[in-house]
Protein backbone atom coordinates (compact mmCIF):
# COMPACT_ATOMS: atom_id res chain seq x y z
CA UNK A 1 0.00 0.00 0.00
CA UNK A 2 1.24 3.34 -0.92
CA UNK A 3 0.06 6.25 1.53
CA UNK A 4 -0.19 9.54 -0.63
CA UNK A 5 -2.63 11.48 1.30
CA UNK A 6 -0.70 13.48 3.25
CA UNK A 7 -3.02 16.42 3.61
CA UNK A 8 -5.46 14.49 5.45
CA UNK A 9 -3.80 13.56 7.59
CA UNK A 10 -0.08 11.87 8.62
CA UNK A 11 1.61 8.73 9.97
CA UNK A 12 2.96 9.49 13.79
CA UNK A 13 6.81 9.58 13.20
CA UNK A 14 8.09 7.10 15.76
CA UNK A 15 10.50 9.54 17.37
CA UNK A 16 7.46 11.31 18.13
CA UNK A 17 5.69 7.71 19.78
CA UNK A 18 9.20 7.32 21.32
CA UNK A 19 8.94 10.70 23.61
CA UNK A 20 5.34 10.57 24.08
CA UNK A 21 5.62 6.75 25.42
CA UNK A 22 6.54 7.25 29.33
CA UNK A 23 3.86 9.80 29.54
CA UNK A 24 0.96 7.40 29.36
CA UNK A 25 2.25 4.45 32.45
CA UNK A 26 4.95 6.09 34.53
CA UNK A 27 4.19 9.78 34.24
CA UNK A 28 0.53 10.11 34.54
CA UNK A 29 0.44 12.43 37.31
CA UNK A 30 -2.12 15.25 36.73
CA UNK A 31 -0.34 17.94 34.90
CA UNK A 32 -2.61 20.74 36.86
CA UNK A 33 -2.23 18.65 40.03
CA UNK A 34 1.24 21.09 41.40
CA UNK A 35 1.05 19.98 44.64
CA UNK A 36 3.14 16.93 44.47
CA UNK A 37 5.72 15.51 42.14
CA UNK A 38 3.92 13.60 39.67
CA UNK A 39 2.06 16.59 38.61
CA UNK A 40 5.22 18.66 38.39
CA UNK A 41 6.85 16.46 36.39
CA UNK A 42 3.86 16.52 34.03
CA UNK A 43 3.07 20.04 34.31
CA UNK A 44 7.43 20.25 33.24
CA UNK A 45 6.91 18.13 30.19
CA UNK A 46 3.69 20.05 29.09
CA UNK A 47 5.75 23.48 29.65
CA UNK A 48 8.90 21.82 27.47
CA UNK A 49 5.84 21.06 24.46
CA UNK A 50 4.45 24.67 24.78
CA UNK A 51 7.92 25.95 23.87
CA UNK A 52 8.39 23.86 21.01
CA UNK A 53 4.94 24.64 19.58
CA UNK A 54 5.68 28.37 20.37
CA UNK A 55 9.18 27.71 18.60
CA UNK A 56 7.67 26.69 15.16
CA UNK A 57 5.49 29.74 14.89
CA UNK A 58 8.72 32.20 15.71
CA UNK A 59 7.02 33.25 19.30
CA UNK A 60 9.29 33.41 22.68
CA UNK A 61 6.29 33.78 25.09
CA UNK A 62 4.82 30.41 25.90
CA UNK A 63 1.79 31.66 27.62
CA UNK A 64 0.27 32.43 23.95
CA UNK A 65 -0.11 28.55 22.81
CA UNK A 66 -3.10 26.46 24.23
CA UNK A 67 -3.31 23.14 23.89
CA UNK A 68 -6.89 22.50 22.00
CA UNK A 69 -8.14 18.27 20.97
CA UNK A 70 -7.26 19.62 17.49
CA UNK A 71 -7.37 22.20 14.82
CA UNK A 72 -11.03 21.96 14.60
CA UNK A 73 -11.19 23.11 17.95
CA UNK A 74 -8.66 25.95 17.41
CA UNK A 75 -10.35 27.22 15.17
CA UNK A 76 -13.69 26.89 16.57
CA UNK A 77 -12.60 28.58 19.72
CA UNK A 78 -10.91 31.05 17.73
CA UNK A 79 -14.06 32.34 16.16
CA UNK A 80 -16.83 31.47 18.11
CA UNK A 81 -14.23 33.06 21.61
CA UNK A 82 -14.06 36.20 19.68
CA UNK A 83 -17.13 36.39 17.95
CA UNK A 84 -19.16 36.16 21.17
CA UNK A 85 -16.38 38.25 23.77
CA UNK A 86 -16.38 41.32 21.14
CA UNK A 87 -20.10 41.41 19.70
CA UNK A 88 -20.98 44.34 21.17
CA UNK A 89 -17.86 45.99 18.78
CA UNK A 90 -20.08 44.91 15.42
CA UNK A 91 -21.17 41.81 13.88
CA UNK A 92 -19.29 41.45 10.65
CA UNK A 93 -16.97 38.60 10.18
CA UNK A 94 -14.98 37.80 7.17
CA UNK A 95 -13.68 34.41 6.00
CA UNK A 96 -13.07 32.64 2.61
CA UNK A 97 -14.78 30.34 0.10
CA UNK A 98 -11.82 28.15 0.18
CA UNK A 99 -12.01 27.39 4.15
CA UNK A 100 -11.59 24.17 5.61
CA UNK A 101 -15.18 23.14 6.87
CA UNK A 102 -14.59 23.60 10.63
CA UNK A 103 -13.98 27.44 9.92
CA UNK A 104 -17.07 27.41 7.37
CA UNK A 105 -19.46 25.51 9.52
CA UNK A 106 -18.23 27.37 12.13
CA UNK A 107 -19.07 30.89 10.47
CA UNK A 108 -21.81 29.55 9.02
CA UNK A 109 -23.18 28.77 13.11
CA UNK A 110 -22.66 32.18 13.52
CA UNK A 111 -24.93 33.40 10.51
CA UNK A 112 -27.63 31.57 12.03
CA UNK A 113 -27.25 33.16 15.06
CA UNK A 114 -27.13 36.60 13.28
CA UNK A 115 -23.42 37.69 12.48
CA UNK A 116 -22.77 39.46 8.98
CA UNK A 117 -20.74 36.97 7.21
CA UNK A 118 -18.41 37.96 4.14
CA UNK A 119 -17.12 34.71 1.79
CA UNK A 120 -14.46 36.39 0.32
CA UNK A 121 -13.94 34.61 -3.30
CA UNK A 122 -10.65 33.31 -4.47
CA UNK A 123 -9.33 33.99 -7.82
CA UNK A 124 -8.74 31.03 -10.48
CA UNK A 125 -5.56 30.66 -9.35
CA UNK A 126 -7.18 29.90 -5.66
CA UNK A 127 -5.22 32.85 -3.89
CA UNK A 128 -7.68 35.34 -2.37
CA UNK A 129 -8.64 38.26 -3.47
CA UNK A 130 -7.24 40.79 -1.33
CA UNK A 131 -9.26 44.04 -3.49
CA UNK A 132 -12.58 42.42 -2.28
CA UNK A 133 -11.27 41.40 1.57
CA UNK A 134 -10.10 44.94 1.55
CA UNK A 135 -13.22 46.44 1.08
CA UNK A 136 -15.53 44.10 3.43
CA UNK A 137 -13.14 45.40 6.17
CA UNK A 138 -15.98 47.50 7.77
CA UNK A 139 -15.98 49.24 11.21
CA UNK A 140 -18.51 46.44 12.04
CA UNK A 141 -16.17 43.89 11.33
CA UNK A 142 -14.46 42.14 14.34
CA UNK A 143 -12.83 39.23 12.63
CA UNK A 144 -11.73 37.63 9.60
CA UNK A 145 -10.14 33.86 9.44
CA UNK A 146 -8.42 33.19 6.24
CA UNK A 147 -6.48 30.04 5.95
CA UNK A 148 -2.43 29.99 5.44
CA UNK A 149 -2.95 27.09 3.08
CA UNK A 150 -5.16 25.35 1.59
CA UNK A 151 -5.57 21.63 2.28
CA UNK A 152 -7.36 20.98 -1.04
CA UNK A 153 -5.32 22.27 -3.45
CA UNK A 154 -2.24 23.39 -1.61
CA UNK A 155 -1.92 27.05 -2.09
CA UNK A 156 -0.73 29.37 0.26
CA UNK A 157 -2.53 32.86 0.71
CA UNK A 158 -0.73 36.56 1.40
CA UNK A 159 -1.11 36.31 5.26
CA UNK A 160 1.17 39.28 6.06
CA UNK A 161 -0.81 41.85 3.71
CA UNK A 162 -4.30 40.04 4.59
CA UNK A 163 -2.71 40.87 8.79
CA UNK A 164 -1.70 44.43 8.16
CA UNK A 165 -4.82 44.74 6.21
CA UNK A 166 -7.03 44.22 8.99
CA UNK A 167 -4.75 45.53 11.55
CA UNK A 168 -5.09 48.92 9.59
CA UNK A 169 -8.53 48.38 10.53
CA UNK A 170 -8.63 47.19 13.83
CA UNK A 171 -10.12 43.72 12.64
CA UNK A 172 -8.98 40.89 14.89
CA UNK A 173 -6.72 38.44 12.22
CA UNK A 174 -6.95 34.72 12.84
CA UNK A 175 -5.56 32.16 10.45
CA UNK A 176 -5.79 28.18 10.31
CA UNK A 177 -2.06 27.23 9.63
CA UNK A 178 -3.08 23.01 10.04
CA UNK A 179 -1.86 22.35 6.28
CA UNK A 180 1.59 25.22 7.08
CA UNK A 181 3.14 24.55 9.86
CA UNK A 182 6.41 22.32 9.39
CA UNK A 183 6.04 23.27 5.61
CA UNK A 184 6.74 26.55 4.84
CA UNK A 185 7.89 28.96 7.45
CA UNK A 186 4.98 30.51 9.43
CA UNK A 187 5.04 33.33 12.27
CA UNK A 188 2.88 35.52 13.80
CA UNK A 189 3.74 38.83 13.48
CA UNK A 190 0.94 39.93 11.66
CA UNK A 191 -1.40 37.70 13.21
CA UNK A 192 -3.55 37.65 16.21
CA UNK A 193 -4.71 34.05 16.50
CA UNK A 194 -3.24 30.47 14.51
CA UNK A 195 -4.54 27.10 14.82
CA UNK A 196 -2.43 24.22 14.59
CA UNK A 197 -2.65 20.46 14.47
CA UNK A 198 -0.72 17.80 15.85
CA UNK A 199 -1.92 14.95 13.35
CA UNK A 200 -0.81 16.72 10.23
CA UNK A 201 3.08 17.15 10.82
CA UNK A 202 3.97 13.58 12.03
CA UNK A 203 2.00 14.16 15.54
CA UNK A 204 -0.43 12.15 17.04
CA UNK A 205 -4.80 13.13 16.51
CA UNK A 206 -6.23 14.84 19.06
CA UNK A 207 -4.15 17.53 20.01
CA UNK A 208 -3.69 20.78 18.27
CA UNK A 209 -3.10 24.41 19.89
CA UNK A 210 -4.34 28.10 19.35
CA UNK A 211 -1.70 30.57 19.22
CA UNK A 212 -3.05 33.97 20.78
CA UNK A 213 -1.18 37.12 20.48
CA UNK A 214 -0.52 38.96 24.11
CA UNK A 215 0.24 41.92 22.83
CA UNK A 216 -3.56 41.65 21.30
CA UNK A 217 -4.69 41.28 24.56
CA UNK A 218 -7.53 39.53 23.66
CA UNK A 219 -10.24 37.93 25.49
CA UNK A 220 -12.11 34.56 24.19
CA UNK A 221 -15.12 32.87 25.34
CA UNK A 222 -14.65 29.69 25.97
CA UNK A 223 -15.97 27.01 23.86
CA UNK A 224 -16.10 24.38 27.64
CA UNK A 225 -16.49 25.44 31.30
CA UNK A 226 -14.73 23.73 33.96
CA UNK A 227 -11.73 23.83 35.64
CA UNK A 228 -10.41 27.15 34.09
CA UNK A 229 -7.35 25.28 32.87
CA UNK A 230 -5.60 27.36 29.53
CA UNK A 231 -6.13 30.27 31.90
CA UNK A 232 -9.87 29.84 31.81
CA UNK A 233 -9.76 29.88 28.14
CA UNK A 234 -9.92 25.63 27.31
CA UNK A 235 -10.90 23.82 30.69
CA UNK A 236 -10.24 20.07 30.86
CA UNK A 237 -6.86 18.19 31.88
CA UNK A 238 -4.54 18.45 29.29
CA UNK A 239 -3.38 14.96 27.63
CA UNK A 240 0.13 15.34 28.69
CA UNK A 241 1.32 12.30 25.95
CA UNK A 242 -0.60 14.36 23.20
CA UNK A 243 1.06 17.82 24.31
CA UNK A 244 4.42 16.36 24.32
CA UNK A 245 4.16 14.26 21.27
CA UNK A 246 2.69 17.65 19.61
CA UNK A 247 5.57 19.15 21.20
CA UNK A 248 8.19 16.84 19.55
CA UNK A 249 6.37 16.95 16.44
CA UNK A 250 6.78 20.54 15.61
CA UNK A 251 10.60 20.65 17.00
CA UNK A 252 11.44 17.43 14.47
CA UNK A 253 9.34 19.89 11.55
CA UNK A 254 10.81 22.47 11.89
CA UNK A 255 14.44 21.05 12.28
CA UNK A 256 13.89 19.49 9.01
CA UNK A 257 11.46 22.16 7.35
CA UNK A 258 14.13 23.16 4.74
CA UNK A 259 15.67 19.67 3.50
CA UNK A 260 12.31 18.40 3.79
CA UNK A 261 11.07 21.38 0.98
CA UNK A 262 13.76 20.88 -1.32
CA UNK A 263 12.76 17.30 -1.66
CA UNK A 264 9.20 17.44 -2.27
CA UNK A 265 9.86 19.72 -4.51
CA UNK A 266 12.33 17.28 -6.55
CA UNK A 267 9.47 15.12 -6.59
CA UNK A 268 7.00 17.41 -7.36
CA UNK A 269 8.67 18.59 -10.44
CA UNK A 270 9.36 14.75 -11.17
CA UNK A 271 6.07 14.02 -10.89
CA UNK A 272 4.45 16.31 -12.69
CA UNK A 273 6.61 16.21 -15.65
CA UNK A 274 6.10 12.40 -16.07
CA UNK A 275 1.90 13.19 -16.00
CA UNK A 276 2.65 15.89 -18.18
CA UNK A 277 4.94 14.27 -21.10
CA UNK A 278 2.49 11.45 -21.08
CA UNK A 279 -0.95 12.80 -20.80
CA UNK A 280 -2.33 15.37 -22.80
CA UNK A 281 -5.64 17.70 -21.34
CA UNK A 282 -4.20 17.38 -17.68
CA UNK A 283 -4.48 20.56 -15.42
CA UNK A 284 -2.65 21.15 -12.21
CA UNK A 285 -4.99 23.18 -9.91
CA UNK A 286 -3.87 26.37 -8.01
CA UNK A 287 -1.62 28.72 -8.44
CA UNK A 288 1.39 27.12 -10.03
CA UNK A 289 4.18 28.97 -7.65
CA UNK A 290 2.59 29.71 -4.87
CA UNK A 291 2.23 26.72 -3.46
CA UNK A 292 3.44 24.18 -1.11
CA UNK A 293 5.64 21.10 -2.88
CA UNK A 294 3.77 18.32 -1.07
CA UNK A 295 0.12 18.87 -2.65
CA UNK A 296 -0.89 18.29 -5.80
CA UNK A 297 -4.21 18.43 -6.96
CA UNK A 298 -4.53 17.85 -10.59
CA UNK A 299 -7.51 16.95 -13.16
CA UNK A 300 -7.38 14.49 -15.71
CA UNK A 301 -9.84 15.81 -18.54
CA UNK A 302 -12.56 13.05 -19.35
CA UNK A 303 -12.24 10.52 -16.75
CA UNK A 304 -13.60 11.00 -13.36
CA UNK A 305 -11.87 11.10 -9.88
CA UNK A 306 -13.58 7.92 -8.04
CA UNK A 307 -13.02 6.24 -11.55
CA UNK A 308 -9.09 6.59 -11.42
CA UNK A 309 -8.77 5.68 -7.40
CA UNK A 310 -10.43 2.86 -7.70
CA UNK A 311 -7.88 1.28 -10.89
CA UNK A 312 -5.08 1.84 -8.61
CA UNK A 313 -6.51 0.95 -4.89
CA UNK A 314 -3.29 0.28 -4.10
CA UNK A 315 -2.55 3.80 -3.47
CA UNK A 316 -4.11 5.92 -1.18
CA UNK A 317 -5.01 9.50 -2.42
CA UNK A 318 -8.08 11.49 -2.59
CA UNK A 319 -10.68 13.27 -5.13
CA UNK A 320 -12.91 16.05 -5.21
CA UNK A 321 -15.36 14.15 -7.30
CA UNK A 322 -18.74 13.95 -5.93
CA UNK A 323 -18.83 10.36 -6.16
CA UNK A 324 -16.10 10.07 -3.35
CA UNK A 325 -18.34 12.53 -1.58
CA UNK A 326 -21.41 11.93 0.41
CA UNK A 327 -23.50 14.60 -0.92
CA UNK A 328 -22.91 14.33 -4.31
CA UNK A 329 -21.59 17.47 -4.84
CA UNK A 330 -18.13 18.18 -6.07
CA UNK A 331 -16.00 19.65 -4.14
CA UNK A 332 -16.72 23.92 -2.87
CA UNK A 333 -12.47 24.45 -3.14
CA UNK A 334 -12.90 23.49 -7.07
CA UNK A 335 -15.88 25.18 -7.39
CA UNK A 336 -14.23 28.32 -6.00
CA UNK A 337 -11.51 28.53 -8.42
CA UNK A 338 -14.15 28.19 -10.99
CA UNK A 339 -12.79 25.17 -12.81
CA UNK A 340 -14.85 23.80 -15.66
CA UNK A 341 -17.44 21.85 -13.72
CA UNK A 342 -16.90 18.17 -15.15
CA UNK A 343 -13.24 19.22 -14.01
CA UNK A 344 -14.24 19.12 -10.69
CA UNK A 345 -15.23 15.83 -10.84
CA UNK A 346 -11.91 14.64 -13.08
CA UNK A 347 -9.79 15.89 -10.35
CA UNK A 348 -7.04 13.81 -8.01
CA UNK A 349 -5.67 15.24 -4.92
CA UNK A 350 -1.51 13.11 -4.54
CA UNK A 351 0.19 14.04 -1.44
CA UNK A 352 3.37 13.68 -0.85
CA UNK A 353 5.40 13.42 2.45
CA UNK A 354 7.99 12.88 4.70
CA UNK A 355 7.73 9.01 4.61
CA UNK A 356 7.56 9.16 0.82
CA UNK A 357 9.90 7.74 -1.73
CA UNK A 358 11.05 8.60 -5.04
CA UNK A 359 10.38 4.80 -6.19
CA UNK A 360 6.77 5.20 -4.67
CA UNK A 361 6.69 8.64 -6.48
CA UNK A 362 7.59 7.36 -9.97
CA UNK A 363 5.38 4.50 -9.54
CA UNK A 364 2.20 6.48 -9.02
CA UNK A 365 2.82 8.93 -11.64
CA UNK A 366 3.49 5.42 -13.96
CA UNK A 367 0.32 4.15 -12.55
CA UNK A 368 -1.94 7.14 -12.82
CA UNK A 369 -0.51 7.23 -16.29
CA UNK A 370 -2.26 3.69 -17.08
CA UNK A 371 -5.36 3.89 -15.60
CA UNK A 372 -6.21 7.35 -17.40
CA UNK A 373 -5.59 6.39 -20.07
CA UNK A 374 -7.38 2.70 -20.01
CA UNK A 375 -10.34 5.02 -18.62
CA UNK A 376 -10.38 7.39 -21.82
CA UNK A 377 -10.59 4.74 -23.96
CA UNK A 378 -13.79 3.85 -22.61
CA UNK A 379 -14.81 7.30 -21.68
CA UNK A 380 -18.18 8.87 -23.74
CA UNK A 381 -16.85 12.50 -23.60
CA UNK A 382 -12.97 11.54 -24.48
CA UNK A 383 -14.37 10.52 -27.96
CA UNK A 384 -12.77 11.64 -31.10
CA UNK A 385 -9.94 13.75 -28.85
CA UNK B 1 -15.97 3.91 -1.20
CA UNK B 2 -16.81 0.05 -0.33
CA UNK B 3 -17.97 -1.47 -3.41
CA UNK B 4 -18.95 -5.11 -4.02
CA UNK B 5 -16.77 -7.80 -6.35
CA UNK B 6 -19.46 -7.73 -9.01
CA UNK B 7 -18.68 -4.00 -9.40
CA UNK B 8 -15.18 -4.53 -8.99
CA UNK B 9 -14.90 -6.79 -11.72
CA UNK B 10 -16.85 -5.49 -14.35
CA UNK B 11 -14.92 -2.26 -13.18
CA UNK B 12 -11.82 -4.23 -14.02
CA UNK B 13 -12.92 -5.97 -16.78
CA UNK B 14 -15.86 -4.31 -18.35
CA UNK B 15 -17.72 -6.13 -21.30
CA UNK B 16 -19.07 -4.76 -23.84
CA UNK B 17 -17.12 -1.63 -24.09
CA UNK B 18 -17.02 0.38 -27.60
CA UNK B 19 -19.66 2.17 -30.32
CA UNK B 20 -21.80 1.02 -33.14
CA UNK B 21 -22.14 3.64 -36.54
CA UNK B 22 -24.79 5.23 -35.12
CA UNK B 23 -25.97 6.25 -38.63
CA UNK B 24 -26.26 2.75 -39.07
CA UNK B 25 -30.34 2.01 -39.25
CA UNK B 26 -30.48 -1.21 -36.74
CA UNK B 27 -28.30 0.90 -34.33
CA UNK B 28 -29.91 2.54 -31.50
CA UNK B 29 -27.87 5.45 -29.47
CA UNK B 30 -28.57 7.28 -26.51
CA UNK B 31 -26.63 9.33 -24.17
CA UNK B 32 -27.68 9.92 -21.05
CA UNK B 33 -26.25 12.09 -17.83
CA UNK B 34 -23.75 15.38 -17.87
CA UNK B 35 -20.34 15.88 -17.45
CA UNK B 36 -20.84 18.72 -14.88
CA UNK B 37 -22.84 15.87 -12.58
CA UNK B 38 -20.04 13.36 -13.12
CA UNK B 39 -22.07 10.77 -15.04
CA UNK B 40 -22.35 10.36 -18.74
CA UNK B 41 -23.27 7.12 -19.98
CA UNK B 42 -23.65 6.78 -24.12
CA UNK B 43 -25.10 3.10 -24.43
CA UNK B 44 -25.93 1.10 -28.11
CA UNK B 45 -28.01 -1.22 -29.11
CA UNK B 46 -28.05 -3.41 -32.68
CA UNK B 47 -31.59 -4.37 -33.18
CA UNK B 48 -31.75 -7.84 -35.88
CA UNK B 49 -34.67 -8.86 -37.99
CA UNK B 50 -36.45 -10.16 -35.53
CA UNK B 51 -36.56 -7.20 -33.33
CA UNK B 52 -33.86 -8.90 -30.68
CA UNK B 53 -31.28 -6.72 -29.48
CA UNK B 54 -28.65 -8.84 -31.19
CA UNK B 55 -25.41 -6.45 -29.44
CA UNK B 56 -24.61 -3.63 -27.51
CA UNK B 57 -22.12 -1.50 -26.73
CA UNK B 58 -21.16 1.46 -24.12
CA UNK B 59 -18.87 3.69 -22.71
CA UNK B 60 -19.05 5.76 -19.56
CA UNK B 61 -17.42 8.84 -18.09
CA UNK B 62 -17.79 8.14 -14.15
CA UNK B 63 -17.18 6.00 -11.23
CA UNK B 64 -17.12 2.75 -10.77
CA UNK B 65 -20.94 2.04 -10.15
CA UNK B 66 -21.63 3.68 -13.27
CA UNK B 67 -18.92 2.06 -15.40
CA UNK B 68 -20.13 -1.43 -13.68
CA UNK B 69 -23.63 -0.55 -13.84
CA UNK B 70 -23.62 0.23 -17.69
CA UNK B 71 -21.54 -2.79 -18.66
CA UNK B 72 -24.19 -5.33 -16.59
CA UNK B 73 -26.98 -3.93 -18.30
CA UNK B 74 -25.78 -4.29 -21.74
CA UNK B 75 -24.68 -7.57 -21.24
CA UNK B 76 -28.60 -7.87 -20.06
CA UNK B 77 -30.17 -6.51 -22.65
CA UNK B 78 -28.31 -9.03 -25.29
CA UNK B 79 -30.94 -11.41 -26.83
CA UNK B 80 -34.01 -9.53 -25.11
CA UNK B 81 -36.84 -8.26 -27.65
CA UNK B 82 -36.84 -4.69 -27.29
CA UNK B 83 -40.46 -4.49 -24.96
CA UNK B 84 -38.60 -7.28 -22.54
CA UNK B 85 -35.48 -4.84 -22.30
CA UNK B 86 -37.12 -2.06 -21.68
CA UNK B 87 -38.47 -3.76 -18.46
CA UNK B 88 -35.26 -4.39 -16.47
CA UNK B 89 -35.28 -2.05 -13.86
CA UNK B 90 -32.82 0.47 -12.04
CA UNK B 91 -33.57 -1.59 -8.73
CA UNK B 92 -32.80 -5.07 -10.48
CA UNK B 93 -29.32 -3.76 -11.58
CA UNK B 94 -28.35 -1.89 -7.86
CA UNK B 95 -29.53 -5.12 -5.92
CA UNK B 96 -27.38 -7.68 -8.20
CA UNK B 97 -24.19 -5.09 -8.08
CA UNK B 98 -24.96 -4.41 -3.72
CA UNK B 99 -24.45 -0.69 -4.96
CA UNK B 100 -24.83 1.70 -1.74
CA UNK B 101 -27.98 3.95 -1.63
CA UNK B 102 -25.23 6.92 -2.72
CA UNK B 103 -24.61 4.77 -6.18
CA UNK B 104 -28.44 3.96 -7.10
CA UNK B 105 -28.44 7.00 -9.52
CA UNK B 106 -25.57 5.47 -11.54
CA UNK B 107 -28.10 2.16 -11.82
CA UNK B 108 -30.95 4.58 -12.88
CA UNK B 109 -28.76 6.17 -15.56
CA UNK B 110 -28.42 3.18 -16.82
CA UNK B 111 -31.69 1.59 -17.04
CA UNK B 112 -32.33 5.30 -18.75
CA UNK B 113 -29.77 4.87 -20.80
CA UNK B 114 -31.94 1.66 -22.50
CA UNK B 115 -34.78 2.71 -22.88
CA UNK B 116 -33.56 5.90 -24.68
CA UNK B 117 -31.69 3.91 -26.80
CA UNK B 118 -34.73 1.88 -27.90
CA UNK B 119 -36.72 5.06 -28.35
CA UNK B 120 -34.33 6.08 -30.86
CA UNK B 121 -33.92 3.07 -32.61
CA UNK B 122 -37.84 3.39 -32.75
CA UNK B 123 -37.98 6.60 -34.29
CA UNK B 124 -35.10 6.05 -36.54
CA UNK B 125 -37.18 2.80 -37.72
CA UNK B 126 -40.26 4.85 -38.26
CA UNK B 127 -38.25 7.62 -40.11
CA UNK B 128 -36.42 4.71 -42.82
CA UNK B 129 -40.51 3.55 -43.09
CA UNK B 130 -41.80 7.04 -43.71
Amino acid sequence: MIYMDYQATTPCDPRVLKEMLPYFCEIYGNPHSSTHAMGEEAATAIEKARKQVANIIGTVDTKEIIFTSGATEANNLAIQGIAKFYKERGNRIITSEIEHPCVKETCRALAREGFDVVFVPVSDNGIIDLDFLSKSLTDKTILASIMTVNNEIGTIQPIDEIGKLCREHGVIFHTDAAQAIGKIPVNTENVDLMSISGHKIYGPKGIGALYIKGKSRLRLAPLFHGGKQERGMRSGTLPTPLCVGLGIACEIAQKEMKEEFERLLKFKNYFLKKIFDNLPKVYLNGDKEKRIPGCINLSFDGVEGEGIMLGMNDICVSSGSACSSQTLEPSYVLQAISIREDLAHSSLRIGFGRFTTMEEVDYVASKIIEVVNRLRSMSPIWEGQ
Amino acid sequence: MQYSKKVMDLYKNPKNVGTFDENDANVGTSVVGAPSCGDVIKLQIKVDENGCISDAKFKAFGCGAAIASSALITDWVRGKNLDDAKQIKNKEVADYLSLPPVKLHCSVLAEEAVSKAIENYKSKQKKTEE
